[in-house]
């Protein structure tokens, strides 16, 4: 019954946010102001969890893949396709649903229960929609991205790593890199990091504006985006892999 | 010009908060509600705002039935009304002039020149100049306060709402306050309503008083009332310190 209230609770949450917006142009300035928190604010973070984990990815693999009968240039397809497909586009994801979903809710949350959000309300401002619409359309539009770079950070993580410990030389990681690289991964996790990018940040929207109470309040919400925003990521990782790639 | 409240109830899970609410407010006179804490009166405010919904009953601006409005045609009440609330809930990432700009940003098609000559005005008016730049964070309570004010009349609302004005400030500030919102009042013609339990502000300003008890209308007067009230709730709250009891000796 918890449960059901909650998905209707979200249903109508979601409804509200597309109401005719009171001004657009202040909505435009908006989600350029979230692509900028959310992307440049999460390039730091990112980044430095992808090159630690395609490293950490290559020597995994080579320690798992010795045999004569495996080439050496498997491991640079397995670091591939690993980031590609799960790593970068999941993994950091959950790591943004860490950063970017508790900052949503715990910003929310303060702004419920210092009454900021009843002020706009007074004034006549959808707020749910002025405050939330912006993160989850900038979210949507600059995660893909920063996924992205995410990707080519992880996979030269993974060269470096190799060079580095000399279990894989450049020119075999290159070779593997450019051997049977299918473009539709790239597609299959930018559409993954959509779906994640919107669960992220409605999820966490969501925990944060029904807010009730206070400091302690705000704190449980965040904890809640975060842990509801993890779940459903691997939840929706699962379907997509099911339907898209299978 | 006049605000009605007819009737109204209004309940959280089992909890009866409000119960047959009834109550006019007229423009030009200081408005307070008054009542102890959990009597019910920032429910009563609320209801009036939009802020909740109420079970039962009507709320009517000017003959505008508010009550079953829906959003949109709430919208255009909801850009008449002013609100300072209790914390002066400033917008945190938004310095002085960016929260006093808000609605005109968001409603008006003034230039930025006009809409920074408004913010300006009201920050006079409200005795603050110099702080566009400064953020919620460096103000003092009585400044977010203050601000609060320059906020809601900046978009010259035609009801102002203030929701315990002067809680947290010290005795001399509040009078300040008091003073400021009874001044906006005449001064812009607008229809005040002000919650409170600040005794100070009921002896001093209460041209309509409403007692709310136990989520009812207890007893509604004038400040030069109070004193020959013979009932024992109305009594035992406005007279509750010594020196209340000395002055309505």
């Amino acid at each position: 019954m918890h449960t059901l209230f909650h998905i209707g609770r979200y249903c109508i949450f979601m409804k509200g946010l597309f109401l005719k917006p009171e001004k657009i142009s202040v909505y435009y300035k908006q989600i350029k102001l979230e692509m900028i928190d959310i992307g440049y604010g999460s390039l730091g973070i990112s980044v430095l969890i992808s090159v630690f984990m395609g490293a950490v990815l290559t020597i995994q693999s080579v320690h798992n893949l010795v045999s004569p009968l495996v080439p050496i240039y498997a491991i640079a397809i397995v670091t591939r396709d690993a980031v590609i497909l799960e790593f970068s586009p999941t993994v950091v994801c959950l790591v943004l649903a860490g950063k970017v979903g508790s900052s949503i809710a715990s910003q929310l949350g303060t702004m419920r229960v210092t009454e900021q959000i009843d002020a706009l309300e007074i004034m006549g401002i959808n707020s749910s929609g002025y405050l939330v619409l912006p993160k989850i359309i900038a979210a949507m539009l600059i995660l893909p991205f920063l996924i992205l770079i995410t990707m080519f950070v992880g996979i030269g993580g993974g060269w470096m790593a190799g060079s580095i410990t000399g279990l894989i030389n450049s020119h075999e990681f290159r070779r593997g890199l450019l051997s049977g690289f299918d473009t539709y991964n790239i597609t299959f996790a930018s559409i993954k990091v959509v779906m994640f990018a919107f669960i992220i940040t409605s999820v966490s929207a969501y925990q944060g504006f029904y807010t009730e109470g206070g400091a302690l309040e705000v704190g449980q919400s965040s904890t809640r985006a975060v842990v509801w925003s993890s779940v459903l990521i691997l939840f929706m990782d699962y379907v997509l892999t099911q339907l898209l790639l299978i | 010009m006049k605000i009605e409240v007819k009737n109204i109830y209004k309940s959280f899970g089992n909890k009866q908060v409000l119960e047959d609410v009834s109550v006019t407010f007229e423009k030009g006179k200081m408005n307070l509600v008054i009542g102890g804490s959990g009597s019910g009166k920032t429910v009563l405010i609320k209801c009036m705002v939009g802020l909740y919904e109420v079970d039962k009953g009507q709320i009517v601006y000017d003959d505008r039935n508010f009550s079953d409005m829906d959003f949109k045609e709430r919208k255009h009440i909801r850009q008449e009304i002013g609100m300072v609330f209790q914390g002066g809930a400033l917008f945190d990432s938004l310095n002085v002039e960016k929260n006093i700009m808000f609605g005109l940003n968001m409603f008006s098609t003034m230039s930025r020149e006009e809409k920074l000559d408004r913010v300006n005005f009201c920050l006079q008016r409200v005795n603050l100049p110099n702080v566009n730049k400064l953020f919620p964070s460096e103000l003092s309570g009585g400044m977010k306060k203050r601000v609060a004010i320059a906020r809601a009349i900046a978009m010259k609302p035609k009801y102002l709402f203030c929701d315990e004005p002067n809680s947290g400030l010290d005795p001399r500030t509040s009078i300040v306050i008091d003073n400021l919102i009874e001044e906006i009042t005449k001064e812009f013609d607008i229809l005040t309503i002000i919650n409170t339990h600040d005794m100070n502000t009921v002896v001093e300003m209460g041209e309509n008083i409403v007692y709310i008890h136990k989520g009812k209308v207890w007893w509604e007067g004038t400040n030069h009332e109070i004193y020959d009230v013979d009932n024992k709730e109305f009594n035992d709250f406005i007279f509750a310190s010594r020196i209340m009891k000395k002055l309505k000796k």
